[in-house]
């Protein structure tokens, strides 16, 4: 057992961790936050040039070959930083249906557009009616001629707005719920037919609303097979869930400090309103919470190669616990900053809206216990 | 032992319902209802309504122009008037400043003040935390100097409620900074049209102009804007935070809150299945309808032992905390319901993406935060507890 980062590990951590200390101060992300892309382009070719577009993607590709561990130290330090720019979307989420599905010169070519920094994704999965289901896909897909026609509406596309293409999960056979049928296209942002009311959301971030009218892809656009996708999306989406969480806990982490030092410095009734017993547990609670998720996304991180069953129950136990313990930080942080934690101007604050809202990408709370319902139901079974 | 309203009671909760279904503006009940804010003029025009009914300040006594209303009916009235939407009468004017008046004021101060009122001629705010006084109200450092007839006022308040709307302020501000930080306070109205008023925005975490930070610069005040004795505002202000508290539970709020919350679990279809019918979902707001039951049969514990001739005294803060908390886990169900469409942080001017009222969720979980800070936070409210009850 050795929960101690490797060399390259320990490299990639500091140099994420620098980047964000350069470039991620609270003055500077209220300007990139408050732009009219809400993102640096200027950051994002940072993180070409630094490598850190690769970090998934196999060296063959150009990438760093990395793991569940260094999706981790990466997200971990963004989370810190709060950092806006579309990497869940493009490297993790994209990234990896381009991995597991792309044809290999497909790959590499795809790969590199995203490694140099050239070309932004988002992920077009989730519709209107289906919450947190990703199988749930009315979007309709339809053979015409050598290529497709795609139809349907996408409900909040994180960095929707932004991306040069979109890859949009589309249902090619099957039920409504199923996870059978599904396929992914490449889907360029302007093409003829495509709709999107891009917007802020309340964390900070940008998504949008996509709708797709009689759009028409080359044979290309398609990868993989069809009707294929549905284990390359649960992959794609398990990467993202670990990614999240370990965003949450360097929030999380942040907004413990925070709140730490606000403890020893605000006085009232004349010494530091942390020499109060009561609200010394308090903080107390918080940084327990705090060492619940990064235990608990370690676990999940290391597990992205587990078996199914292994994999699912560790990855939603993670996401739990960020939907609960995160929400208890996050309201702990604001309630002893009183005032000062409600302030649009204070960085706590906008560590709390980050850290509760990530409870809504990629399913929330009750969600991931529906799923650990059903790990539980299957080893009673097994048993 | 009869936990209903007997037959009288009942009369007069029918009155209280028929005047709010013939009086309360429907898209003003639905604004509210929904979360959604309401103009000053909106907020204004409901006053005057009650004010021309002789029902806006149930708590005063009857010669100053209250209703003469028992407890129970005080609590009736609150109840329905949430229950149908009405919008939250603001504390400041006929809840906070008028009681002092009514308490310690001159003849004149009163003459002058309570009619004004009662017919909501001004928007009154309140110049009490500062951004070293919060809970530690007494460590407040805005000073008046008396100059002749006058008081010169220099200093700053903060976490000032709705005050870009406000002409007229009351202020605990420091007459004797040499003496024991409660002995020195005083209790100040300030016309905040007066030279060296400042106002500036403070914007809240959902992006809301909610409350202000307010600076006094040399300001000139009359000696005879002072309420009570001078250095004894210490006195006006613990009156005023014992005054008439069984309100503050917002049971009635948070019934409103429950009921909207039902009707979009009904309405809102995820996955084929409305979101009432999902068992989890299902089971986290019976959750909440257990605890605001709690709620509920305690505030009228405390509404029926003032009708026995009991003051509410820290019992208010129990009802404070319960009140304010299960009013917070509403929100965050809420929040819940709304899925992925909580992200979309969308003016309300803007079409709604997604579901109606699923934009508002995150802005109001967050802004509802502010319940457990604001009024003495519930960390004070158990100190009170503590103390009060408990004799630790």
């Amino acid at each position: 057992m050795d929960f101690s980062y490797s060399d390259e590990q320990r490299m990639l951590k500091d140099m994420v961790d620098r980047l964000v200390a350069d470039q991620y101060t609270f003055e500077a992300r209220e300007s990139i936050r408050t732009s009219e892309a809400g993102f640096s382009a200027e950051v994002w070719q940072q993180f070409a040039e630094l490598g850190l577009l690769g970090v998934p993607f196999s060296e063959a590709a150009g990438g760093f070959d990395g793991g569940g561990a260094e999706l981790m130290v990466v997200s971990e330090g963004f989370g810190r930083g709060l950092v806006l720019e579309p990497y869940l979307s493009t490297v993790v989420l994209c990234g990896s249906l381009i991995d597991r599905l792309a044809d290999e010169t497909r790959r590499a070519e795809l790969a590199e557009g995203i490694i140099g920094g050239e070309t932004r994704y988002a992920l077009a999965s989730h519709e209107p009616d289906g919450g947190y289901d990703p199988h749930w896909v009315r979007t309709t897909a339809r053979a015409e001629g050598d290529g497709f026609v795609l139809d349907g509406h996408k409900a909040v596309v994180v960095h929707g707005d932004s991306a040069d293409r979109v890859i949009v999960i589309a249902r090619s056979s099957g039920e409504i719920d199923s996870a059978e049928g599904l396929s992914a296209f490449i889907v360029e942002a302007d093409a003829d037919g495509v709709h999107r009311r891009g917007y802020e959301t309340i964390d900070g971030h940008r998504a949008a609303e996509i709708t797709l009218e009689a759009v028409h892809v080359d044979a290309d656009a398609l990868l993989g097979e069809v009707g294929g996708a549905g284990d390359a999306l649960e992959s794609a989406l398990e990467r993202g869930v670990v990614a999240l969480c370990a965003e949450a806990a360097g929030a999380m982490e942040i907004a413990c400090d925070l709140t730490l030092d606000y403890l020893k410095e605000r006085k009232q009734f004349g010494v530091p309103i942390g020499s109060f017993q009561a609200l010394q547990h308090r903080m107390v609670d918080m940084r327990m919470a705090l060492e619940k998720v990064r235990s608990l996304t370690f676990w999940a991180a290391c597990s992205l190669e587990s078996d199914p069953a292994e994999r699912r129950q560790r990855i939603a136990a993670a996401k739990v616990m960020v939907g609960k313990a995160g929400r208890l930080v996050a309201e702990e942080a604001i309630q002893l900053f009183g005032g000062m934690g409600m302030m649009e101007e204070s960085a706590i604050a906008h560590y709390a809206k980050r850290i509760v809202m990530i409870d809504h990408y990629l399913g929330d709370r009750t969600w991931h216990m529906a799923a650990l319902r059903e790990t539980l139901t299957d080893t009673a079974r097994a048993a | 032992m009869d936990i209903e309203y007997n037959a009288e009671e009942r009369a007069f909760r029918d009155e209280v319902r028929a005047f709010l279904r013939d009086n309360l503006p429907a898209d003003v009940a639905e604004k509210v209802k929904q979360y959604k804010r309401l103009t000053p003029e909106e907020m204004v025009h409901w006053h005057r309504v009650l004010g021309e009914k002789g029902w806006l300040a149930m708590h005063w006594p009857e010669e100053y122009g209250g209703p003469g209303w028992s407890p129970v009916q005080k609590h009736i009235f609150e109840e329905e008037a949430a229950e149908a939407g009405s919008p939250r009468l603001l504390p400041f004017g006929i809840n906070m400043v008028a009681p002092v008046i009514i308490k310690f004021g001159t003849q004149a101060q009163k003459d002058y003040y309570l009619p004004r009122i009662l017919r909501t001629d001004d928007w009154w705010a309140q110049g009490y935390s500062e951004p070293g006084a919060g809970s530690d109200l007494a460590s407040l450092k805005t000073r008046a100097e008396r100059q002749g007839d006058h008081y010169i006022v220099n200093g700053q308040k903060t976490w000032t409620t709705l005050g870009q709307h406000a002409n007229m302020i009351f202020c605990l501000v420091r007459t004797d900074p040499t003496v024991k930080k409660q002995e020195g306070i005083s209790f100040l109205l300030i016309d905040m049209n007066s030279p060296g008023v400042t106002v500036r925005p403070l914007i809240t975490l959902d992006g809301e102009r909610e409350v202000n930070e307010v600076f006094f610069d040399d300001v000139k005040v009359p000696v005879d804007n002072l309420v009570g004795e001078e250095n004894k505002g210490w006195t006006c202000a613990k009156y005023l935070l014992t005054f008439e508290r069984t309100g503050i539970a917002g049971v009635g709020i948070s019934k409103a809150a429950l009921a909207h919350l039902k009707t979009i679990a009904r309405e809102t279809v995820v996955r084929g299945t409305p979101l009432i019918e999902q068992p989890a979902f299902a089971e986290r707001l019976a959750e909440l309808e257990v605890e605001l039951m709690a709620v509920e049969m305690t505030n009228l514990r405390v509404v029926a032992a003032a009708e026995a001739g009991g003051v509410p005294g820290a019992e208010s803060s129990f009802l404070k905390i319960m009140g304010t908390e299960v009013r917070q886990k509403i929100s965050d169900l809420y929040r819940e319901a709304a899925g992925p469409y909580a992200l979309p942080f969308i003016d309300e001017s803007e079409p709604a993406v997604g579901p109606e009222f699923a934009n508002v969720a995150a802005p109001t979980y967050f802004n509802l935060r502010k319940l457990s800070i604001f009024g003495g936070s519930n960390e004070i409210q158990k100190n009170i507890i503590s103390k009060a009850i408990l004799g630790l």
